[in-house]
């Protein structure tokens, strides 16, 4: 057992090591014996490399770590949505015993703003908060309750103003920033816009703002250095840009910023933004002391941006036939206090507003605005979830308008490889839709009788619902969105490999965030270096280069491709000097089971004797085809890759009390090519649950810019009686030609689709529009009365 | 400060120094024994990632005082297995399910299973659905780590 008083035991750099060593012996688990790499390669469903350290407890995450006489790091936050601050006084709580500083805006060393996008969010606010939950002041103490109750002793005299909270009202309000209420204005217009189809449907829908809620809270170590920089474990999703934006703050040198992933519990874009970064570095620079910080559950709802709130206005066109004419949309996304990535998140909005379907004309107006309700930026399907829920609503009421199968709809209109998307971008890669929602649809609807078993009934265990009192209803929906990064951004990946012994270790930044990646990376160097024992070192800044962000389902292709890439070079050096060697060409030469080989069969020698010693190494840079910007009208070339995914869900629902219960959830997916399958199915199922909370039960409730609900007692997450279970009718293998062994990522098509299937179910049980989710009890309820009335 | 207490804990009696009696087990558990393997997704009792057994009770170690456990028998994650290569069935069952994504529920859930097939060696899925309800996982959906249960129920009453 490790006990004893933390502050005797070993230092943090040996916990961080923890994981990589743990991730090593892993992989080393079947060394003595060789394997041939194809059973633990690409494509084999081999475990985690941490999933042991995992289940023992042993893993380190970002709250686990500690240091020789380290600080606790806490955060004093604005309870108002707008204000000025007029003063500080910081005297009561420097004074409080244990306390080792207290830190403002005017402490911030180098420049006082960040962003992803655009650098207008102050670390600490400066003179001003512009949403509840702002940072206002840092305190470290000895003691996590006294850095607490310090924080509270600090007096912040603040004369409130007016919030803006009408995400609709922003663009005309008195600007409530510098950089003005609109964050970004995104017009499509695609073909002829004075087109109109014999059939039109029209509706306004709205989604409404989810979180994130990883388990794992923000949390971080920073440790200063002698040279006066700064060393910071921290669990986020892109070290590098962190690195970036913490240097610029703390006004250092980057390279004197020295990150390094810690174990991160859950990520889905909600750490993409900076949170405890610069002020765990302010702090233990200004102390000169390691500090620790760990945000509690209100804290992180605060902490981190949130899917952003929407507001869509859709008019759909369609012949006769049900092929779709034109698509009229607006949307407005509420982006809150500060920009993050709603740029970024209002063009895919608006990229994908019509669906995965061919559409001649398109006018598509996408808003994203800022306002004092708190910030909203990355989550899990990116500005895609929201519009999918919109057309696809306008899709089954389009079916309705004529007369037609709703699935069948959907198939002759179904986008394929070389039709046109509304930006005017020909799909060059596969884009399997119509065999997506085949395989969906075609699953056998299971018989799922009604049941007495009160844990299936609506309402659960809470015995509320008779069976005979519900109504069942089926919902389908589609959805699709781009793979990486867009819009001409040069999106790239760096891996190093070194081959010594017969022993891989692959570098790479890549943030592990709980999707896989380390074991992707393993079975990849395994398939391209005939070796089985991979070792993963840590990701950080320090010596490899920038792997972009765990995020836009891009880090199977992008660090997938740089780890593919480094694994070659090196191979292509060891079978050039064999070669060389043996008087052969390379090309007569394979690396496999440890062994290098001639492919005629005369010839073998041990990987391990011919790599002994310094051994081979390669570091690459990988990046995907270029994409272009959008023009005035928003057309071009700006997407990479795209992938769909399809459920249909089985709802029952009591219609008098508005609860529901999910029956099935069937769902077919559009992946490339499977590289792990046990992988994939939790990607599947991970993302669908996401989805369906989104559907039923999660929102952040707002009153004046007021979250009314920071906690997982009032912010409700699917549990073990709402999930059920998730029947994969297919995963449809169509490898994408440039992506490393046809690979899509497979992250976010899952939490796409399923919002708006379940919400088509319960349309389909209770009869009601439903223009909204997530659809509360009341939204079933009270329109029944009033449909009754 | 108060006088040192001491916890007993996974089998071995650890002393307390210098703890705040208002720390939580959880807090004394991670913070004062160094035993992080309990973890803190809430610490409001919402999520189970925290979970131990006090006297064999399953127990959100965030909302017990840690030293009103004295004098008990304290047992985390890091008791559960057979040492530190072995792994016990039902943590064997959730790496081999893959049960485990980012595994910040995964103690939590490791320790309510133990306690789960403990008092219910074959567990009907709504069994284990409502005996796992208080435990969040975000990663999952919780296919896999239904399946993890079954196969270690399964595995566990195949043994002598
Ligand atoms: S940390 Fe104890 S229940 Fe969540
Ligand atoms: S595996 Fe991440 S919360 Fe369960």
């Amino acid at each position: 057992m490790t006990s004893g008083p933390v502050v005797t035991a070993e230092p943090v750099m040996t916990t961080a090591a923890a994981n990589t060593a743990a991730a090593g012996s892993a992989g080393a688990a079947g060394a003595d014996t060789i394997v041939d790499a194809g059973t633990r390669g690409v494509g084999a469903d081999v475990g985690r490399p941490d999933g042991v350290p995992k289940v023992q407890g042993r893993f380190a995450f970002s709250s686990d770590l500690w240091a020789d006489d380290f600080l606790w790091g806490h955060t004093l936050r604005s309870p108002h949505a707008s204000a000025n601050i007029r003063g500080i006084d910081i005297g009561p709580a420097l004074a409080t015993a244990g306390v080792h500083a207290v830190l403002l805006a005017d402490d911030v060393p180098g420049c006082i703003t960040y962003g992803l996008e655009h650098g207008d969010q102050p670390a600490l606010a400066n003179g001003q908060v512009r949403y509840v939950g702002e940072p206002v002041a840092l305190v470290a103490a000895d003691h996590p309750d006294v850095a607490r109750r310090a924080a509270e002793a600090i007096v912040v005299d603040y004369e409130v103003t007016d919030p803006l909270i009408d995400a609709e009202a922003a663009p005309d309000a008195a600007p409530i920033h510098p950089d003005g209420n609109v964050i970004r204005e995104l017009i499509i217009r695609h073909g002829d816009l004075d087109s109109s189809g014999e059939v039109t449907v029209e509706g306004i829908y709205e989604v409404g703002m989810q979180d994130q809620a990883f388990m794992g809270p923000e949390s971080g170590l920073a440790l200063p250095d002698e040279d006066g920089g700064v060393e910071l474990f921290v669990s986020t999703q892109w070290l590098h840009v962190d690195r970036e934006q913490v240097a610029a703050c703390l006004g250092i040198d980057e390279e004197k910023v020295r990150i390094t992933l810690a174990g991160v519990g859950g990520a889905f874009g909600a750490r993409e933004d900076l949170s405890l970064q610069v002020h765990l570095c302010m702090l233990a620079l200004h102390t000169g002391k390691p500090v620790k910080m760990v945000y509690s559950r209100d804290e992180s709802f605060y902490g981190h941006v949130h899917r952003h709130p929407a507001k869509m206005w859709y008019r759909h066109h369609a012949d006769r036939d049900g092929r779709l004419v034109k698509v009229e949309a607006r949307i407005v996304l509420d982006g809150g206090a500060y920009a993050s990535s709603s740029g970024a998140v209002i063009a895919n909005a608006s990229c994908f507003a019509a669906g995965p379907y061919k559409v001649p004309a398109a006018h598509i107006v996408g808003l994203a605005v800022r306002t004092n309700n708190p910030p909203c930026g990355a989550m899990r399907g990116f500005g895609a979830v929201q519009t999918c829920f919109a057309h696809e609503s306008q899709m089954d009421k389009l079916a309705a308008a004529l007369g037609m199968d709703p699935v069948e709809l959907r198939l002759i209109n179904a986008l394929d490889s070389g039709d046109r998307l509304i930006t005017g971008q020909v799909i060059t890669g596969t884009f399997p839709v119509a065999e997506v929602i085949r395989q969906c649809a075609g699953a056998p609807v299971p018989d799922i009788p009604p049941s007495d078993d009160r844990r299936d009934l609506p309402g659960g265990s809470g015995r509320t619902t008779n069976a005979a009192d519900t109504v069942r209803g089926t919902g389908f929906a589609v959805g699709f969105k781009n793979l990486m990064f867009s819009e001409g951004y040069d999106d790239y990946s760096s891996a190093a490999c070194r081959v010594a012994d017969g022993v891989a270790t692959v570098t790479c930044a890549c943030a592990e965030v709980g999707q896989g990646f380390v074991t992707l990376a393993q079975q990849i160097a395994r398939t391209e270096l005939g070796v089985d024992e991979v070792i993963l070192a840590p990701a950080q800044t320090a010596t490899i280069g920038s792997a972009g962000s765990s995020s836009a389902s891009r880090q199977t292709w992008m660090s997938g491709g740089a780890v593919q890439a480094a694994c070659r070079a090196v191979r292509v050096q060891i079978l050039a000097d064999v070669a060389a060697d043996w008087g052969v060409s390379p090309d007569g030469l394979v690396l496999r089971d440890g062994l290098v080989v001639s492919l005629d069969g005369q010839q073998e020698a041990l990987l391990a004797q011919i790599t002994a010693g310094t051994g081979y190494e390669a570091d690459v840079e990988y990046h995907h085809a270029p994409t272009e910007a959008l023009d005035e009208n928003g057309q071009g070339n700006a997407h990479v890759s795209f992938a769909c995914a399809a459920h249909r869900v089985v709802a029952d629902v009591d219609p008098d009390l508005g609860l529901v219960r999910i029956r099935d959830i069937t769902t077919a997916q559009d992946v490339g090519r499977i590289l792990n399958p046990t992988q994939a199915v939790g990607q599947i199922e991970g993302g669908t649950a996401q989805g369906v909370g989104l559907a039923l039960m999660e929102e952040i409730v707002l009153d004046n810019g007021i979250v009314r609900n920071a906690s997982f007692t009032d912010y409700v997450i699917p549990t073990t009686l709402d999930m059920p279970d998730v029947t994969i009718a297919a995963w449809v293998e169509e490898p994408e030609p440039n992506a490393p062994y046809g690979a899509k990522g497979i992250g976010e098509p899952p939490t796409i689709s399923s919002s708006a299937a379940v919400a088509a179910a319960v349309r389909a049980a209770t009869g009601l529009p439903l223009p909204r989710i997530p659809i509360r009890p009341a939204d079933i309820a009270l329109a029944r009365n009033e449909v009754q009335q | 400060m108060p006088d040192p207490y001491s916890l007993r804990v996974n089998g071995v009696d650890c002393e307390v120094a210098d703890s705040d009696l208002a720390e939580s087990l959880l807090f004394v558990l991670r913070e004062r024994l160094g035993l992080t393997g309990t973890k803190n997704a809430c610490t409001e009792g919402e999520c189970s990632s925290c979970a131990v057994l006090i006297d064999g009770v399953l127990t959100c170690s965030c909302l017990v005082l840690a030293a009103t456990a004295a004098g008990q028998e304290i047992t985390t994650v890091e008791g559960l297995g057979d040492g530190r290569d072995e792994l016990s069935v039902v943590q064997e069952a959730f790496v081999h399910e893959g049960a485990v994504q980012c595994g910040f529920c995964t103690p939590g859930l490791i320790v309510a299973v133990h306690d789960l097939l403990e008092a219910n060696p074959e567990p009907s899925d709504g069994d284990v659905r409502e005996a796992l309800s208080g435990n969040l996982c975000r990663c999952t959906g919780y296919g896999r780590i239904l399946a993890a249960v079954h196969s270690a129920a399964a595995t566990k009453r195949s043994q002598p």
